[in-house]
């Protein structure tokens, strides 16, 4: 029976490695049916996951081997007593040493990446300087206030602001930047397809930058708990061109401050009714 | 203790073990015991009593994420009779906020240092009881009014639902929702209890081992399990007080208005605007100061216990006896500066996150030299596969998993995707179901000779390991792929998002493997309380153990030995030449020097050289 076990055990690292290669193929990856991340960041940090998955499964399929084969060395054992060590010194130091190195690298490797990520020095200029917009949480929703075209956002909210509720659109292909903050109580704002996430604290406001390299409707969800309705933050990123950006703006920008008198092209654009003025 | 017998080291006792009479009646015997052992015993029931409650609403919560919105079969329309059965979203959050609460805080800490480390350490290190047995029978007692607390919770509306971290403001602020009015108050005073408990538990242990040793019973001599509770007691009694005071300061917070957490101007339904100027970060640095450690607290003893066991089951001395002891004090010390690796997306200075990183990284290392040590210590023994022997390596196996997804959290680029989904909850699950529980239900079988003095059944121990392995395996592996896939944790319906809709059979599957897993657990029932009366009797020493309990009686009498105990070496003493046996029990002192083509030339710590500490 003994050797039945050992079979027992094998299976399940067996299990995990093939689950684990095929994940990939039947799409319980990354979102998306496993698409590159949406951004040149997202990309760095897919890749930097790959090193680690790659460094882990080694070390799982290794340590697993050995115990399997110690296990089974063990049960199949009919000497009168088993081997009398108390260790091995040199053995030990060997098993410290490399685990040791292999960490320390990849602790110094992915400095870089996080410094770019979010050490405020590093952030692109262009970012810095002009915010795209202001994202605040609250309990249930995401809003969002962009700085009226042409103008820069300021901390507060000015008269000629835009507003939206669930729908972020940012532009491709350059670096944005938002500043995260919170109406009622801890949020995060997660962007599985970019890879981002950054929580909402109530009274602090947090830049947070990204740059998606691709046009598409990505999930935006919260991953802070925030009381029951929790699940339901749902809201879109919209990452489209640059034009089809500033158009966005200029149809918000009617309908926002549509007088109710004038032909305004509001009305041929009902898809976007969500946008709320306040 | 009558006799004092000479010690070889010259190390006697320095505390005289309290000379407490032997009980008298059922009460002073069985309830208000001063017994450590009755008091293991007492710890043991309720704690897996707590099992049942935990594991029940785990799969409440399992029900949803399968069936969403479906009618809970048998106990839903009982329960919700006005929802039609359903699961309401803010029961959801209560569920999975109790569910962690009862199982780390009633369940896993107290498991490990009220039952193991009350049973334990007084007959590992020669003891007639702990230092303070009054003290000891108080940190039981505190364990009730922590339950009544809880218990008492889920009577207000929608129950503590801010989760087991309770972040504030939505824990700080009665108005934040549902779950946040009294019943955030009683959880927060159930924590405090249970915080007493095992403040009064850590004292006890820390005193008894460091003054109430057998003569000969030097530190370095000392069972690698005495060393795993010894560590924790330490943690414990550090890490606690932050945690009791920002406990507080949230209780004053919520009754007092005291704003230590509650920043000014924001806007949540009717809360007076006006107050303010604290800090939410605030509860954060406070509550992972104690909370980080606990998760060493939670498997320590475990680390310890399995060593023991593991060289027992093998016959072989354990590999490594000195870095096992190094590296768990390496954990637990690197494990007070790693706090800040859960608030990577916190809004904390990212700068800090790199010393966090790095500290994060390097507690990889201990782990992996005891996970190394365990493996050698099988290399070359003799395995006979029993329920003790398989429950160890089914600790092993899991400890590997959640060990090495450990790895990728460090990695804070990687951990920020991660964070909050559901690879998290695979991570912790494997560390604490898989690890420490599986340590636990070898220690269960293990020492239950010792407990009870009668065998567990074989039979239906093997069957409640391949069942729960299978289960726990079924259930939490998956749960890495939800996580890739962006799944966050704490979602009562995850389907309502387009990217995760197609998720629910990965659910449904592991909810199937969290109810095989959670019926399996009635065989570990069946078999405690079949055995605690019709199993067959044990003798002193069923497994052929060294360490010094297995020299008492079982179960040992009040006052556990017939004569205090000497002690000549180290605890693991197997795969020795000891007449027609292959272990040295503590206590002996002769045995023939093993043949020199067993021993390994660079082998020459032998511990009989070791000077007292």
């Amino acid at each position: 029976m003994g050797k039945g076990w050992c079979l027992f055990f094998l299976f399940w690292p067996v299990a995990a490695v093939v689950s684990c290669a095929m994940a990939p193929m039947v799409g319980w990856s990354f979102p998306y049916d496993n698409a590159q991340a949406a951004s040149n960041l997202g990309i760095r940090i897919d890749g930097l996951f790959y090193l680690i998955l790659f460094v882990t499964a080694v070390v799982f399929v290794g340590t697993q081997a050995v115990l399997v084969y110690a296990l089974w060395r063990g049960s199949s054992n009919r000497d009168e007593r088993a081997t009398y060590t108390h260790g091995n010194h040199k053995l030990e130091l060997i098993w410290s040493i490399i685990p040791g190195v292999i960490l320390l690298f990849l602790a110094l490797y992915q400095m870089n990446l996080w410094a770019d990520f979010r050490i405020k020095k590093y952030f692109p200029e262009a970012a810095v300087k002009a915010p795209i917009a202001e994202v605040t949480a609250r309990q249930f929703e995401w809003r969002f206030r962009y700085p009226a075209i042409g103008k820069e956002l300021q901390p507060k909210p000015q008269s000629d602001d835009l507003y939206s509720v669930n729908e972020l659109h940012v532009p491709f292909g350059k670096p944005v930047m938002i500043q995260l903050r919170s109406e009622d109580v801890q949020h995060s704002f997660f962007l599985p397809a970019l890879r981002i996430k950054q929580d909402a604290l109530p009274g602090l406001q947090i830049p947070v930058w990204f740059e998606a390299n691709k046009e598409g409707v990505y999930d935006l969800v919260c991953a802070e708990l925030c009381g029951w309705g929790h699940y339901k933050m749902k809201a879109h990123v919209i990452v489209e061109s640059e034009a089809d950006y500033q158009n966005y703006l200029k149809n918000l920008t009617q309908q926002q401050f549509y007088d109710g008198l004038g032909k305004i092209a509001a009305n041929e654009n009902d898809s976007e009714s969500e946008a709320t003025e306040k | 203790m009558s006799v004092v017998h000479p010690s070889p080291t010259g190390l006697q006792p320095i505390l005289k073990p309290q000379a407490h009479h032997a009980p008298g009646n059922f009460f002073t015997k069985y309830i208000f015991s001063t017994d450590h052992k009755i008091i293991a015993i007492q710890f043991l029931f309720t704690t897996l009593l707590m099992l049942i409650v935990g594991g029940a609403l785990a799969l409440a919560v399992r029900w949803q994420l399968a069936f969403p919105w479906e009618s809970m079969p048998i106990v839903g329309p009982w329960l919700f009779s006005a929802e039609a059965g359903q699961i309401s979203p803010e029961f959801y959050t209560m569920l999975f906020t109790m569910h962690a609460t009862v199982m780390i805080f009633l369940v896993i800490i107290p498991i490990l240092a009220g039952t193991f480390g009350n049973l334990l350490i007084p007959l590992m290190i020669g003891a007639d009881d702990m230092a303070f047995p009054k003290l000891n029978m108080l940190s039981y007692w505190f364990i009730w009014p922590a339950i009544i607390c809880f218990g008492m919770s889920f009577a207000y509306a929608g129950g503590p639902a801010a989760g087991w971290t309770a972040y504030p403001v939505l824990a700080d602020l009665p108005q934040a929702a549902p779950g946040s009015g009294t019943a955030q108050t009683l959880w927060l005073l159930g924590v405090t209890f249970v915080g007493f408990s095992s403040m009064m538990g850590s004292i006890n242990y820390m005193t008894t081992i460091i003054n109430m040793r057998a003569p000969g019973m030097t530190f370095f001599r000392l069972p690698l399990t005495i060393w795993g509770l010894f560590i924790t007691a330490i943690l414990q009694a550090f890490a606690l007080p932050v945690l009791t005071a920002g406990g507080f300061m949230q209780v004053t917070d919520r009754l007092l208005g005291t704003c230590f957490f509650y920043p000014s101007g924001l806007i949540i339904n009717n809360a007076d605007p006006t107050i303010g100027g604290g800090q939410p970060l605030l509860w954060q640095h406070l509550f992972w100061f104690y909370s980080h450690p606990a998760v060493y607290i939670m498997l320590l003893p475990v680390m310890g216990m399995i060593s023991d066991m593991l060289s027992c089951m093998v016959r072989k001395p354990i590999f490594g006896y000195r870095p096992m002891i190094f590296s768990m004090s390496a954990i637990a010390s690197l494990g007070f500066i790693v706090w800040g690796h859960h608030m990577f997306t916190s809004g904390m200075n990212p700068a800090v996150g790199m010393a966090f990183m790095v500290a994060t990284m390097m507690i990889a290392l201990p782990s992996a030299v005891k996970t190394f040590n365990w493996t050698a210590t099988v290399w070359g023994g003799k395995v006979e596969f029993n329920t003790v022997t398989l429950n160890c390596i089914g600790f092993l196996s899991m400890f590997v998993v959640g060990g090495l997804s450990g790895i990728f959290m460090a990695a804070i680029p990687v951990d920020v995707y991660f964070h909050d989904t559901y690879f998290i909850v695979a991570h912790f699950h494997y560390v604490l179901f898989g690890a420490t529980l599986f340590g636990v239900f070898a220690g269960i079988h293990f020492w239950f000779p010792k407990m009870f003095g009668r065998m567990m059944n074989e039979k239906l121990g093997k069957t409640h390991f391949l069942l729960t392995f299978i289960g726990a395996n079924g259930t939490f592996f998956p749960m890495h792929f939800l996580g890739m896939q962006g799944m966050p944790r704490r979602y009562a319906d995850p389907y309502l998002h387009g990217y995760l809709e197609h998720l629910l059979p990965m659910n449904q599957f592991m909810t199937i493997s969290a109810i095989l897993m959670g019926s399996a657990q009635i065989l570990l029932f069946i078999n405690i309380f079949y055995s605690m009366f019709f199993g067959p009797k044990a003798g002193r020493n069923p497994w052929n153990a060294t360490t010094l309990e297995w020299t008492a009686p079982s179960p040992p009498p009040h006052g556990n030995f017939d004569e205090p105990p000497i002690v000549f070496h180290g605890p693991n003493e197997y795969a020795v030449h000891n007449g027609d046996k292959d272990f040295l029990l503590q206590t002996e002192k002769e045995c023939e020097p093993p043949k020199p083509s067993d021993t390994e030339p660079e082998n020459n710590t032998d511990n009989d050289q070791e000077t007292s500490s």
